[in-house]
């Protein structure tokens, strides 16, 4: 157990530096970065400019600078922006509540909402029951959600006028700015966990020990709440990890539609001025985010099933 | 088959449409169809020049396929002097300018573009982006997943450990970094979102297609096969991939929905094929700024987007339990 722990440790810290570096790499091959800073308007002289590359250290080779810009993100300093020259540091930690505000919401409701449903579904299989949950999900899994968001936005902030068509609104209570954006995201994992959960409860109904419960004359409910449903958790709560790559991914586009000021929405304003500051500070806490969530769902997955091999 | 023959015939008709609808997937496949249809002879189905602008119709509500008489101005022949060359030239001139009932059957775009001809020809950039990258993917997948599985030990290990790296990067900002280095004109060129996408094709390959070859090689053909002295290059492409393809087919089928929806979604963010092409991706962002007086020009395409990912994921649940209800596991 200890070294199974310690193994996807170390592999979630190599998934962080190779995100990193990657990006690293990409935003460097895009030019001088140099130039970008005397586009801004500084109006660099020859020795400024100098001065300007050795501070920035741009004159090493690159894999160098990577080295020294993760050295100096892991004391906390990660560097100016370079369009406003704010510390990158600040900006995402403004940022980061808004998004995992979100993607919070968005991740209990599909949890909700999908899990009782596939355990309907898979009950009342064959039934209408079963037959609207899977449609649902049919629906959540193939739904492009900047489409979802602008149809949602077309009839409840442009037609009815029920609900802000975007940002965020002041604390974790303003309820009427977070419903669209939620319901955009959590549409997917929403699909994703009623579909793990149906397959996993059918599964479960259709094992020798829930038929042997049944035949020692156990009632229905007894046979689904307490025989089946718990077994019928395992595969949804681990499936977790998966079900994360929905609201990483999906937050930069809902964020970006409902011009939610999170994370998602700085990248893509880093990505389109090629700030490559905060851009790097944002894949940083994205893959951390996304690495951390699976190494949390790896323990768990070896705490709640016994039969897993550590290796 | 007897019983449950009899027990389809002794169904009312409605009930016998349902056990059939139930059975096939006709919906999807006549989805499907349509597709590909429309993206192989897109040319020929499209109503109109998808890039062709008329600025003076401008965000033009759809028309559902009736004239809109302030702009049918269908000549009458009788009006013109058809003897004379001039009068036969302004009669075909008038005809031309008249307002022709297939045009803007969805609506224009904020350039006077129709969004029914965008659709079409936006089927035909998805269907060539996703058949280029899905077939890389299924090569390299297929490739890695065989080697992983017939080698087994550090080569299984290594292999196993990339494709989880990969997983857990923050795949959408490293395709819009790549696209931003190979920029222009609001999109990145057709390659390179082929190369973007095809990034994230291969995996589910490498994993499904490695447990299959680790069950078929222990089976006693293979083991016959190696003591017959089959080479490894032999062993793994004559007796064992073959027993891969329904996992392959399955796993491809369910693949290319979620394809379309990543080469939509980086289209959406502008990081997808360049301008004048038309994208379902880029055509609902175009429309965004104009949701409130057009809400056409985002819907359609969006909607588009999202039958064809449905039916395209619906078929693959249907083959996936033809053909291998043990790849359930998979979503």
């Amino acid at each position: 157990m200890r070294r199974f722990i310690i193994r996807r440790f170390a592999f979630s810290l190599v998934s962080i530096v190779v995100a990193t570096f990657a990006v690293f790499m990409l935003s460097r091959a895009a030019g001088d970065p140099l130039l970008l800073y005397a586009n801004s308007g500084y109006g660099l002289t020859a020795e400024g400019e100098e001065a300007l590359r050795k501070r920035l250290a741009l004159d090493r080779a690159v894999p160098v600078q990577y080295a020294l810009w993760l050295g100096r993100t892991l004391k906390g300093d990660m560097g100016e922006t370079i369009l406003d020259r704010k510390p990158v540091s600040r900006i995402v930690t403004q940022r980061l509540p808004s998004t995992i505000h979100l993607g919070a919401t968005a991740f209990f409701l599909s949890f909700l909402v999908g899990i009782p449903l596939g355990i309907l579904s898979a009950v009342k299989r064959g039934t209408i029951w079963d037959y609207i949950g899977r449609f649902l999900a049919l629906l959540g899994q193939a739904v492009p959600s900047f489409w979802l968001g602008l149809v949602l936005i077309l009839l409840f902030a442009v037609h009815w006028q029920i609900f802000p068509a975007a940002l965020r609104g002041d604390g974790i209570w303003d309820v009427k700015h977070l419903v669209l954006p939620t319901i955009t995201l959590a549409a997917g994992g929403f699909a994703f966990y009623m579909r793990i959960t149906r397959t996993a409860m059918l599964e479960v109904l259709d094992s020798e020990y829930v038929r042997l419960a049944r035949a020692k004359g156990v009632s229905n409910n007894g046979v689904i709440w307490k025989h089946a449903f718990k077994n019928a958790l395992i595969q949804p709560l681990t499936g977790m990890t998966l079900g994360l790559t929905f609201f990483l991914t999906g937050s930069v586009l809902v964020e970006t539609i409902f011009a939610w000021p999170g994370m998602g929405n700085m990248a893509i304003t880093a990505v389109n001025n090629n700030d490559f500051p905060l851009l790097q500070g944002a894949v940083f806490f994205f893959t951390i985010l996304f690495v951390g969530m699976t190494f949390i769902t790896d323990l768990l997955y070896a705490y709640i099933d016994p039969r897993i091999r550590y290796d | 088959m007897g019983a449950q023959q009899r027990e389809l015939e002794s169904r009312s008709f409605g009930s016998q449409i349902w056990y059939f609808l139930r059975r096939w997937p006709l919906i999807p496949l006549v989805l499907m169809t349509i597709l590909l249809f429309t993206g192989i002879f897109a040319p020929f189905v499209s109503p109109a020049d998808p890039v062709e602008q008329s600025l003076g119709f401008r965000n033009f509500p759809p028309t559902w396929g009736k004239a809109m008489p302030e702009y049918n101005v269908v000549p009458n022949p009788a009006d013109y002097d058809l003897e004379t060359t001039k009068g036969k030239s302004a009669y075909s001139r008038a005809k031309k300018n008249s307002f022709p009932r297939s045009k803007f059957v969805l609506g224009a775009d904020n350039l006077g573009r129709d969004v029914l001809s965008r659709i079409v020809f936006g089927a035909r950039i998805s269907l060539q982006v996703t058949a280029w990258a899905l077939t890389s993917g299924i090569i390299i997948g297929t490739g890695l997943g065989l080697i992983a599985g017939y080698f087994g030990g550090w080569t299984d290990e290594v292999l196993m450990r990339i494709v989880d790296v990969w997983l857990a990067l923050p795949f959408i900002l490293i395709a819009l970094v790549i696209a931003q280095q190979f920029l222009h004109e609001g999109g990145a060129a057709l390659g390179v979102v082929i190369f973007i996408i095809a990034l994230v094709a291969w995996t589910p390959f490498v994993r499904q297609v490695r447990a299959d070859v680790l069950t078929i090689r222990g089976q006693e053909y293979v083991m016959a096969a190696k003591i017959a002295g089959a080479s490894h290059l032999r062993l793994i492409i004559r007796h064992i991939m073959p027993g891969t393809l329904s996992t392959i087919l399955v796993v491809a089928t369910l693949r290319v929905g979620q394809l379309i929806l990543t080469e939509s979604t980086l289209s959406f963010l502008g990081a997808g094929i360049p301008d004048p092409i038309p994208a379902w991706g880029k055509s609902v962002s175009d429309g965004r700024q104009f949701i409130e007086e057009a809400w056409w020009i985002s819907f359609w395409p969006g909607f588009a987007i999202f039958l064809v990912v449905m039916s395209l994921n619906f078929f693959g649940d249907w083959l996936r339990d033809r053909l291998d209800p043990r790849l359930r596991q998979l979503d």
